[in-house]
């Protein structure tokens, strides 16, 4: 069976600073990858990588078996298939809560109207949103803001969601209720590929995780053995440092 | 505790209504002042009779009044073409594909020439410049070339008002519409145009209170529009108070329109 998302050799540079270094990774069908590394290791580049909106130099990405990383390959197609959510919500301010999660499914999607709403007020309704439908964004709370952004991406019924980072900007005590709704989406069996500083959350929810260190991946393995028993100097480093930081 | 909430409740209605009395007081004194002295200089009464005599503006506002209509249709008009085409030369300087290059060369030399140049002398150049090109179909109806001419030059302004408004929507709102899989233009339509838009319809309002001035303008081309009539009017019985007239009717459209302006500034930034 092939993987839902393939990465094959990817390289990209800004300017003449190299990003990521060759990368290979597969994430399978109701897989969850966890990707960690230091901050500017390249996790939110190789994520925009993957959804196309930022151009590879070198290398393929393979979205059920599919080179998308091909010119003549529409990137909004490609996109329709894929949900992303950032690190900073990215909400579109000017529409309702609805508003947000219905315009991909009809404008992109051409959905019918009054079954793209009704999807949304269910997806709303699970994750404990139904009565903010009417409200703009920034009426809410980091952690409800970061729940929509969810939901916006879900709506379309993507193949995989991308996360970067989706507990970063948010105040510690909203961290949880983010953390519990990729918690349940990974039980529903969703495909997912998240860049994450949580180490614990990685450990629980990703079956694999894989250790960025200046633009390749140097470890990876199941979280216990990764985690446990690194073989890697740098993978040492990186989590004993975040063991220090925490401990401070 | 009651007590000192009520007192000092009691003290703030008092500060406001010192407040309010200062400053009645002191505007009051400020306009009797004003009068007083003007009204002392030898040359007042001269001034009195040429620039504010009742009679005359009496008997030359029904003129003035509708040479205005020709005014507010023209700048009515103007307004609407400026708001499409100043849009599309801000969607155009906005465009990244290369194909579009020579394009968006064109639109920027455009804005660059046409706001550099002051407006009259455009009317001037449009108004006695087409006709004398004298091609065929060439419009020479004075107002069509002026509100050509005015067209011109404030679709320049208000292409830059656009794009500042489009450049001030931050690059993570197109990113995030792509991402959910709208096309390059569904994304500006749906998500950063309307963001962009909202921002820019207080220097909008503004640049249109320069327009409804500006309009003013076709006045050298020939047109009775207020301010002609006006200086036709005050030509012939050498009394400016006509002027005057056409100056509150031009009042009448520009304060309310700043009036406008400051209740939709207030509003987006209470949003
Ligand atoms: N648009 C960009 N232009 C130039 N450099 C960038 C851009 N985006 C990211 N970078 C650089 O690429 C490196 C990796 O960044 P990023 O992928 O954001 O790392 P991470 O998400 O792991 O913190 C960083 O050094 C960053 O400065
Ligand atoms: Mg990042």
């Amino acid at each position: 069976m092939s993987a839902v998302i393939e990465v094959r050799g990817v390289t990209k540079a800004y300017g003449d600073k190299p990003v990521l270094r060759g990368i290979d990774l597969a994430v399978h069908e109701h897989q969850a990858v966890a990707l960690i590394g230091a901050s500017g290791s390249g996790k939110s580049t190789l994520l925009r990588c993957i959804d196309l909106l930022d151009e590879i130099d070198d290398g393929d990405v393979l979205l059920d078996g599919e080179v998308v990383t091909d010119p003549s390959v529409r990137p909004d197609r490609v996109r329709r298939r894929l949900g992303m959510v950032f690190q900073g919500y990215n909400l579109f301010p000017h529409l309702t809560v609805l508003e947000n999660v219905v315009l991909a499914p009809v404008r992109a999607h051409r959905r019918d109207r009054e079954e793209a709403r009704a999807h949304a007020l269910e997806l709303l309704d699970r994750f404990g949103l139904a009565d903010r439908a009417g409200d703009r964004p920034d009426r809410l709370s980091g952690g409800q803001q970061q729940r929509v952004a969810i939901v916006r991406a879900l709506a379309t019924r993507p193949r995989a969601l991308l996360l970067d980072e989706v507990t970063s900007a948010l105040d510690p005590e909203l961290v949880g209720e983010v953390l519990a709704l990729v918690r349940d989406l990974k039980a529903d069996g969703m495909t997912m590929l998240l860049a994450t500083h949580e180490m614990s959350f990685a450990a629980e929810v990703a079956d694999e995780i894989c250790f960025l260190h200046e633009g390749l991946i140097v470890e990876r393995g199941a979280p216990e053995q990764l985690f446990e028993a690194p073989e890697r100097e740098e993978t040492r480093r990186f989590l004993r440092r975040l063991l220090d930081a925490k401990r401070l | 505790m009651d007590d000192r909430r009520a007192a000092r409740a009691a003290a703030k209605r008092r500060r406001a209504r010192r407040g309010a009395a200062t400053a009645t007081v002191s505007t009051v004194l400020a306009v009797v002042l004003v009068v007083w002295l003007v009204g002392s200089t030898p040359g007042w009464p001269d001034v009195r009779e040429t620039f504010f005599s009742w009679e005359a503006f009496r008997t030359s506002f029904p003129d003035v009044l509708s040479g205005f209509w020709l005014d507010v249709k023209l700048f009515v008009i103007v307004e609407l073409c400026v708001l499409v085409l100043g849009l599309v030369v801000a969607l155009v300087r906005t465009t990244r594909s290369p194909a579009l290059f020579p394009l968006r060369a064109f639109a920027a030399a455009y804005v660059d020439v046409f706001r550099g140049i002051p407006v009259i002398l455009l009317v001037y150049l449009v108004g006695f410049g087409v006709p004398a090109l004298a091609f065929e179909g060439a419009p020479s109806d004075p107002v069509l070339l002026g509100g050509i001419a005015l067209t011109v030059s404030y679709t320049a302004y208000v292409a830059e008002v656009y794009r500042a408004g489009i450049d001030s929507v931050h690059a993570s709102q197109r990113q995030a519409a792509l991402a959910v899989g709208l096309t390059e233009g569904q994304a500006l339509r749906f998500v950063i145009l309307p963001q962009a838009v909202r921002r820019v319809v207080p220097p909008l309002l503004n640049d249109f209170i320069s327009l409804q001035k500006d309009v003013a303008l076709v006045a050298i081309l020939g047109p009775l529009e207020a301010f002609r009539v006006a200086q036709i009017e005050a030509a012939s019985t050498f009394n400016y108070t006509p002027l005057l007239a056409a100056a509150l009717l031009y009042l009448c459209v520009t304060i309310p329109m700043a009036r406008l302006v400051d209740v939709v500034q207030r509003r987006s930034r209470a949003a």
